[in-house]
């Protein structure tokens, strides 16, 4: 038994071109003009074995097409002979299309014994396709009854079986109304009911039909195959019928296999062919439902349903509405992303926008059109489910799992359209104060990055405030999470506003909170936030690697807001960021320290020019407190890793600069050049490494070796272990002509 | 007009808030009830398919309750009725109203002037009957209007401004006491406490309280409830603010924080309805 599948009908059954087709006369004549058949013969190793195979099946066919009347099988070994020929050759590769027509015919008209009639049956495999018009005659010895009901039955499951191989299925959609007469055969019903599933439009649905299927059902009761038929005929024609699926129901058509489907599939698979049977498709309304809870507090998605309101609607206004209502495509049908493009100009979104949300092909839909009404109904919907699910204090955890897993599929959603919902932002606000920090952690702080630009006044306290509770007293590992889902929040907003660059002329788009100045400031504070957020943290963890490299990852985005995204505004990391990364034990932190001030350094110039460049006025310049911002890092920067004189020269009211006096009392010796690039704690290791290699056989380890071209080597040596960073950093910001002479 | 909507008073009603309905149209309330029996009946039934438009069992009807609205603005409330017919003698039987359940805006033009033509906006859901139909009806509402139906539940605040508010109001036959029911939190067993009082005291008290008439603030609520709940303190020792208020009953009407009223008096019932419309559009917003 298989799932209920409908295969896709007649549009793009094969991928044979019926031009490649030969008579059976052409075929007889042994010529192997069939490519199909060449290639088949190129890839046997045998080719005259496949010769004399052909040669027999030849024969066999033509025996078959003028064998007499009750031939019997047991006394007439020239029967046997082709019939076994037939089997085996339909076994190994499968019968050539102008097989069909013959062997059906014989099989069909009763001139053989049932034995032989099912053996034929059994062994029409299709190499390749099967043509229409050997079906419809089938259909024609069908109606006059001259074989076995058996014979009857094993053709009806065959023809279900090789549906998708048959070239064309118009002739056979004009006769649905004899295969709709079979259904009065109860033997045949199931097998009729299949059959007429995978035939039937949404013309084929008729009042008289219905009522004919429920007088079937009203005699036979349940029965799984009418329910199927009548679901299909409910889903093109919902004012007409309608039927409630029980949900557990998972089989509708039974022994669908028959004794073909593995032949087929091992033929194909000789033949390497992809099978072209298509996606199947499952009937929406079948929903499992897990547990019983009271109506409505359940999470259920809702299944993709084609929107019935509309039927009655366009009836009316038939004349007038360009598309009528035969043409939507229903979303049920929806499976492949081509159906998707073939169909994108009459499909509907479902009666329940919710179902987008399981369907990425109806997403990619949504992100074509852009209409209020979709995103409304959407934002009620969820706005609802997710205060009706937000169990914070709950411990029941199968409630639980369920709602972050919908949190998990709403984050998706909104990764895959690009934006935030407002709804899950207003969900954000109502939920976070009175969250544990806990409870669908990354979930939350995920949703947290699509939190869509707002006005910072909102932002303080519906997010910062709240998250800021939860920052400081929770561990290290939140910190580094709330981190990160800051950076992707600020990427987000940059992103947004690089692609809304693009179409500032749309009016729409310059709501108050959206226009340059008002995004300048959103970001502005999210960063400040962030700043002080993160100088708390390094104290109160005691400056730990981890976090440092969260941290610096955020200003790495920060540090090329005006050359990535175009945005004019640079701020730089507070001092209770930078000095805690320059003076940081780890390379990894300091190398990062060194391109986001090389980078920096690139916008910032980038920026004067600009500035230099334009003569009129520019709406938004940096500050000259920015230049000077930076000029005290580099100073200090400089400084410590180049010119040892970081305690001397240092000028930021936070920095290094200490009084020698007082340097001395410390009895270091050498503390002017404890920071520079070889005794930094940070890369003393690598003054080490670079020390054994040089001078193998020294082991003082004399560091003041490192000086004049040995100086140039062991930056060479530390470039090539990867400080891509401090690379770029004194390429540019240090000025190597003295050292040079 | 009183007479028309005669039928709701006296009877438990369940609240439930409702997202606007997209693409609901007046005209076609015929052709929903049928879609809605047939629904109903293949529900009902499980696995067997019903056609639509023949008569069923359950009979469904969906009309228009114009007078029930705050103003012209206001979309008109509907009215779903479920009548069950006897199968033994169909013809003869009266059918009798098994369920029923109505949409309705009063005064919630300010939430519906905001929201697009395609969405009508009845933000207010009752229903009366077993729960296993307002399921099924809901179901059929949600799927084909893509809204969502919500439990509403009255919060004590809620609850004691009603107090207040009812209290005030003029009634003819001022016979039934004003009751208020508190429950005793964090206890093994639930513990009740009912405190009924004369409503003319009530009325009394209310007046000194209210500085202009038909302006209410939150303050003088507070203050109306903190001098019921020193009363009852001098008397019992208990204190009432320590409890939480959970079914406050009127002459005008009665309602429970699980979200239950029931209406008592016609003249006032476009009153609460504008109140319970106010609480849904809060909780849909």
């Amino acid at each position: 038994s298989e799932k209920m599948q409908r295969r896709q009908t007649s549009k793009q059954p094969l991928q044979v071109h019926h031009k490649n087709q030969t008579g059976l006369s052409a075929w007889r004549k042994g010529g192997r003009i069939d490519p199909e058949k060449s290639v088949q013969n190129h890839q046997s190793p045998n080719n005259q074995k496949n010769d004399s195979k052909q040669d027999s099946l030849e024969q066999a066919l033509s025996y078959f097409e003028k064998v007499q009347d009750h031939v019997s099988l047991k006394k007439n070994n020239v029967l046997q002979k082709h019939l076994t020929t037939v089997e085996s050759i339909a076994l190994q590769r499968g019968l050539p299309p102008e097989g069909f027509d013959v062997l059906l015919n014989v099989a069909l008209s009763g001139k053989l014994s049932d034995t032989v009639n099912t053996r034929l049956l059994k062994s029409l495999i299709p190499a390749s396709v099967i043509p229409e018009t050997s079906v419809v005659s089938s259909v024609s010895w069908l109606c006059v009854s001259k074989c076995s009901s058996n014979i009857q039955l094993l053709f009806l499951r065959w023809l279900i079986t090789v549906f998708d191989f048959i070239d064309h299925k118009e002739q056979l959609h004009a006769l649905y109304g004899f295969f709709f007469s079979f259904l009065q055969d109860e033997k045949m019903c199931p097998y009729v009911c299949h059959l007429l599933y995978l035939l039937t439009r949404k013309e084929n649905v008729k009042p008289f039909r219905i009522r004919r299927l429920l007088d079937l059902q009203a005699k036979m009761g349940m029965q799984s195959h009418l329910q199927a038929l009548l679901s299909l005929y409910k889903l093109f024609c919902p004012e007409l019928v309608t039927i409630t699926l029980p949900g557990k129901m998972k089989t509708y058509f039974k022994d669908s296999e028959g004794p073909w489907k593995a032949t087929i599939k091992t033929v194909r698979r000789r033949k390497q062919e992809n099978s072209p049977v298509s996606q199947p498709l499952f009937l929406g309304t079948a929903q499992p439902q897990s547990r019983k809870r009271k109506w409505n507090t359940q999470l259920i998605i809702p299944a993709s349903s084609t929107n019935k309101n509309n039927l009655e609607e366009d009836r009316e206004n038939q004349c007038v509405d360009f598309y009528s209502t035969n043409e939507f495509f229903p979303v049920e049908q929806l499976q492949t992303f081509s159906q998707l493009l073939q169909n994108i100009h009459h499909l509907e979104f479902p009666s329940q926008m919710g179902s987008v949300l399981t369907n990425p092909l109806l997403l990619h839909y949504m992100n074509c059109i852009k209409d209020e009404s979709i995103y409304l109904r959407l934002y009620y919907w969820m706005g609802q489910t997710l205060q009706e699910e937000c169990t914070w204090y709950v411990a029941d955890n199968k409630q639980y799992e369920e709602f972050k897993d919908f949190l998990e599929m709403v984050y998706k959603a909104e990764c895959f359209l690009q934006e935030g919902f407002s709804s899950c932002e207003e969900f954000l606000y109502k939920s976070l104060p009175l969250w544990d920090g806990f409870c669908c952690r990354s979930q939350i702080l995920r949703l947290v990055s699509w939190i869509p630009l707002s006005s910072f006044s909102e932002m303080k306290s519906h997010l910062y405030d709240p998250l800021a509770q939860l920052f400081f007293t929770s561990s290290l590992y939140f910190k580094c999470s709330v981190l990160e889902s800051l950076k992707e929040l600020l990427q987000n907003w940059l992103n947004w506003h690089v692609i809304h660059l693009d179409s500032e002329s749309d009016s729409q788009v310059h709501s108050l909170n959206t226009t340059l100045s008002g995004l300048v400031n959103v970001v502005a504070e999210l960063i400040d936030f962030v700043g002080w957020i993160s100088t708390v943290a390094l104290r109160l963890e005691n400056n730990p690697t981890f976090l440092l490299y969260f941290i610096l990852d955020f200003y790495e985005t920060v540090c090329d807001m005006y050359l990535r995204y175009n945005l004019p505004l640079l701020i730089m990391p507070p001092a209770g960021v930078f000095y805690p990364a320059l003076l940081s034990m780890d390379s990894v932190s300091l190398n990062q320290l060194c391109y986001i001030m090389y980078r920096y350094r690139t916008n910032l110039v980038a920026a004067k020019e600009n500035e230099l460049s334009k003569k009129k006025i520019l709406q938004f310049k940096f500050s000259s407190q920015t230049y000077q911002e930076y000029n005290q890092y580099i100073i200090a920067m400089v400084g410590c890793l180049w010119t040892s004189s970081a305690f001397q020269k240092d000028i930021h009211p936070q920095g290094l600069c200490m009084d020698d006096e007082l340097l001395k009392k410390t009895t270091v010796q050498e503390f002017k050049t404890s920071f520079n690039i070889i005794y930094h704690p940070a890369m003393m290791g690598y003054a080490v490494l670079f020390l054994q290699q040089a001078w193998p056989d020294d082991m003082t380890f004399n560091f003041s070796l490192i000086k004049g071209k040995k100086w140039n080597w062991y930056l060479e040596y530390l470039y090539a272990q990867g400080l891509k960073g401090l690379k770029v950093f004194i390429e540019s910001s240090i000025n190597r002509v003295s050292q040079a002479s | 007009d009183s007479q028309k909507t005669a039928f709701l008073l006296r009877k438990q009603w369940t609240l439930y808030s409702v997202t606007p309905l997209y693409r609901f149209s007046d005209a076609h309330l015929r052709d929903y009830a049928r879609l809605l029996s047939a629904f109903i009946a293949a529900e009902k039934q499980k696995g067997l398919a019903v056609e639509i438009g023949v008569e069923l069992g359950i009979k469904v009807a969906i009309s228009s309750l114009p007078d029930l609205r705050g103003s012209d603005r206001d979309q008109a409330a509907i009215l779903v009725q479920l009548s069950s017919r006897s199968p033994a003698s169909p013809k003869n039987s009266e059918e009798k109203v098994i369920w029923s359940g109505w949409f309705c805006s009063v005064s919630g033009d300010d939430f519906s002037e905001n929201v697009p033509e395609d969405f009508t906006c009845l933000p207010l859901f009752l229903a009366n009957g077993a729960e296993s139909y307002t399921s099924i009806v809901g179901s059929w509402f949600q799927k084909t209007f893509d809204c969502c139906f919500r439990r509403l539940a009255i919060s004590p605040l809620n609850l004691s401004w009603m107090a207040a508010m009812w209290t005030g109001c003029k009634v003819d036959k001022n016979v039934s006491a004003m009751e208020l029911v508190f429950s005793v939190p964090h206890l093994p067993q639930p513990l009740d406490i009912s405190y009924a009082i004369h409503p003319e005291d009530a009325k009394a008290l209310w007046d000194t309280v209210q500085k202009t008439p038909g302006e209410i603030t939150q303050e003088e609520v507070d203050v109306f409830m903190d001098c019921l709940y020193s009363h009852f303190h001098r008397h019992f020792k208990i204190r009432l603010s320590a409890t939480k208020l959970v079914k406050v009953s009127t002459a005008i009407a009665s309602a429970h924080c699980d979200g239950i009223i029931k209406f008592l008096q016609s003249q006032y019932l476009t009153g609460v309805l504008m109140l319970l419309t106010e609480l849904a559009i809060s909780q849909i917003q």
